[in-house]
């Protein structure tokens, strides 16, 4: 070895290392940004060991965790490393990781913070302009020819006016709201609590949905949310109601909604979430009054370059013994 | 609606030079009568027989009322087009002739705005390539790719009238930079003025033509205004195909000179060119801007309106000439 690399490699041997047990998006699309002073990546997924005993082997030099909505911290794999100080999850939510056993532990997990919220609401808007204005159904109208063989399209309705019901005013929440006000839209929302924001609060979502023309969905999956957007809420909704869901697929429940598109009890939808992703309901296929989205609400290069620079400003924060840029606190 | 009108007003004979919807030809039935001209083979032998008593035409984005229609009603006394745009109508004919004109302004506004910024969307976020992605399988193959961001970016408006306006505050509630080409430049606005076009769209990523179309505002959007845009640049036209150079924005989008286009009008419309209906960067539609059964209602009640108003002695709604 040269002299230098000797360096290099005795120097990099301090650093203290950032587990990652599968690579989120943004590492595997932007790897470069991840390469710092601070910290040096310990990726389990390209040893050959199995993941317990890879863990065994390195728990000594493991601070931190890289991880994302899909490389779940399990309640075995904090008890496998002693020196484990932050979890940074390059998600909004953090149900994949082991929270009370964090919180006892003392260990730190950081998130995304609100870097989706303006993707996410721009894509929640984009749908619903979408739905109500049919522009992908006119697109495709357009595209098969049919405006020289049959004439014009069907009408749309407008924005300005119609009552949107948000569910789920967190952060995304709120930059949906902000948007379509502009729009000139009635914005009411449901959300766990009452928010100090000039919008009509209702503590019921199928109220909501009875005094909505849509509802938008935005709210994170959990066990209160699970199917909360059911049957019930839907009739609420009406026949002239429409939904759209950024959240979680399994906020509604989808075979419920199918029928409900199907028999024309509302009256379309846009949808960028589905439960069983990617799979999407056959039924759905067929409809011109839906839209779907393969799960890319927040998929823009920009966001995922955002995502890198806070993960890893997250990282050398606490290496640096600075605060956190954006710690999840308790609740 | 204004039912004040002499009872010989079923006697006043309208011609609707194209179709525009039921909704219309049943209001304007109810005071006067109709004739449609899509429903005579030869136009012309229709108009030589009954030019003396035709006292009024209907038009839309269309169809209007050219110097040669004017010319061949000797009765004519007012033209009422069901849209705001006026570029189907020889203004300066009727002008000349004391013939008056009225639009459909201000009721259609919103919803023009509304499409501008929903084919912002649908083109940066690539919506409509990525519905076609679910629905055809695709997504079970793989992941979709990484789309564009619309928050915060720069929005170039040529045309700051009612319509460009009202897209600059839409676009304000997303955080965008507002830049804007007009004639002149407007006072009290916070946004900046480009006195030349290509200024501003190299100064923006995102170029929104809602002016009006006028013989000095054809192919505006020419070839030096695309290459300026560029190929991360986004064209939008919610204004008059005619406002651009149709041919150059196929061959700028083919070659990549220009990064994408939501387009809802084209120069010869219905038709729009094959190369488009290629192109998975490109939003197309059918001419949909104003088209909300709410809007339509709208436009079609200020068109009756306008003629109860004309023949009832009273001053236009919104009158033009």
């Amino acid at each position: 070895m040269e002299i230098h690399e000797e360096h290099r490699d005795h120097q990099s041997q301090h650093l203290p290392r950032v587990l990652v047990i599968k690579p989120p998006p943004p590492l595997t699309l932007f790897g470069d940004k991840f390469i710092s002073r601070s910290f040096q990546l310990l990726k389990a997924y390209e040893s050959s060991l199995s993941l317990e005993q890879f863990l065994i082997s390195h728990a000594h030099s493991i601070e931190a965790i890289l991880c994302s909505g899909d490389s779940p911290v399990t309640l075995d794999i904090l008890r496998l490393l002693p020196k484990l100080r932050l979890v940074v999850t390059a998600s909004a939510g953090v149900n994949h990781i082991h929270m009370p056993e964090c919180r006892r532990r003392g260990i730190a997990v950081a998130n995304a913070g609100s870097i989706f919220s303006d993707d996410a609401a721009d894509a929640a808007v984009g749908l619903l302009i979408d739905v109500w204005r049919k522009i992908s159904s006119a697109d495709r109208f357009l595209r098969q020819g049919l405006w020289s063989k049959i004439g014009d399209y069907p009408l749309g309705s407008k924005l300005g006016g119609k009552r949107v019901g948000i569910v789920g005013l967190g952060n995304i929440g709120l930059q949906v709201a902000k948007r379509l006000q502009a729009f000139g839209c009635n914005v009411l929302y449901n959300s766990r609590s009452k928010k100090p924001v000039p919008y009509a609060f209702y503590s019921n979502v199928c109220e909501l949905a009875a005094n909505s023309d849509a509802l938008i969905i935005c709210c994170a999956l959990t066990d209160q949310t699970r199917r909360m957007i059911n049957r019930e809420v839907m009739l609420a909704l009406g026949k002239e109601g429409i939904i759209v869901n950024v959240g979680r697929g399994a906020v509604i429940d989808e075979n419920e909604m199918v029928r409900c598109l199907v028999r024309g009890e509302i009256a379309g939808a846009g949808l960028d979430v589905f439960e069983n992703e990617p799979y999407v309901p056959k039924e759905l296929l067929e409809l011109d009054n839906v839209v779907l989205q393969p799960h890319r609400a927040v998929f823009t290069s920009e966001c995922f370059v955002d995502l890198c620079e806070l993960a890893v400003g997250n990282l050398e924060a606490l290496f640096s013994n600075q605060p956190l840029l954006s710690p999840v606190t308790a609740e | 609606m204004d039912n004040n009108m002499d009872n010989n007003s079923n006697n006043i004979i309208v011609l609707m030079v194209c179709p525009v919807s039921n909704y219309l030809e049943q209001e304007i039935e109810k005071s006067f009568k109709v004739f449609k001209l899509w429903h005579f083979e030869d136009k012309e032998q229709f108009i030589n027989t009954h030019k003396d008593s035709i006292q009024a035409v209907v038009g839309s984005a269309a169809a209007g009322a050219d110097a040669e229609l004017i010319e061949s009603l000797p009765k004519l006394e007012i033209v009422a087009t069901c849209s705001v745009g006026l570029d189907k109508i020889d203004l300066a004919r009727c002008k000349e002739k004391g013939i008056r004109v009225a639009n459909t302004p201000d009721v259609l506004t919103d919803d023009v705005a509304d499409l501008a910024i929903g084919l912002i969307l649908a083109v940066l976020r690539r919506i409509c390539e990525s519905d076609r992605y679910v629905r055809s399988g695709e997504w079970k193959k793989g992941e979709f790719k990484m789309t564009t961001k619309f928050t915060g970016k720069s929005v170039g408006i040529l045309g700051m009238g009612r319509i460009g306006t009202v897209i600059a505050k839409r676009a304000e509630a997303f955080d965008c930079i507002i830049g804007y080409n007009s004639r002149t430049e407007k006072p009290n606005l916070n946004y900046k003025y480009y006195p030349n076009l290509i200024d501003l769209a190299s100064n923006c990523q995102i170029l929104v033509v809602a002016c009006s179309l006028t013989e000095e505002t054809q192919h505006i959007v020419n070839r030096q205004v695309i290459n300026a845009l560029g190929p991360k640049g986004v064209l939008i036209n919610i204004g008059r195909g005619l406002l651009v150079d149709e041919h150059e924005l196929v061959s700028a989008l083919l070659q990549g000179r220009l990064g994408g286009a939501g387009l809802d009008v084209f120069e010869h419309e219905p038709d729009v060119p094959e190369e488009l209906i290629g192109l998975e960067n490109v939003v197309l539609l059918p001419h949909v801007a104003s088209a909300t059964v709410e809007t339509r209602k709208a436009m079609a009640d200020l068109v009756v309106g306008n003629l109860q108003a004309h023949f009832g002695k009273k001053p236009l709604l919104t009158p033009v000439v």
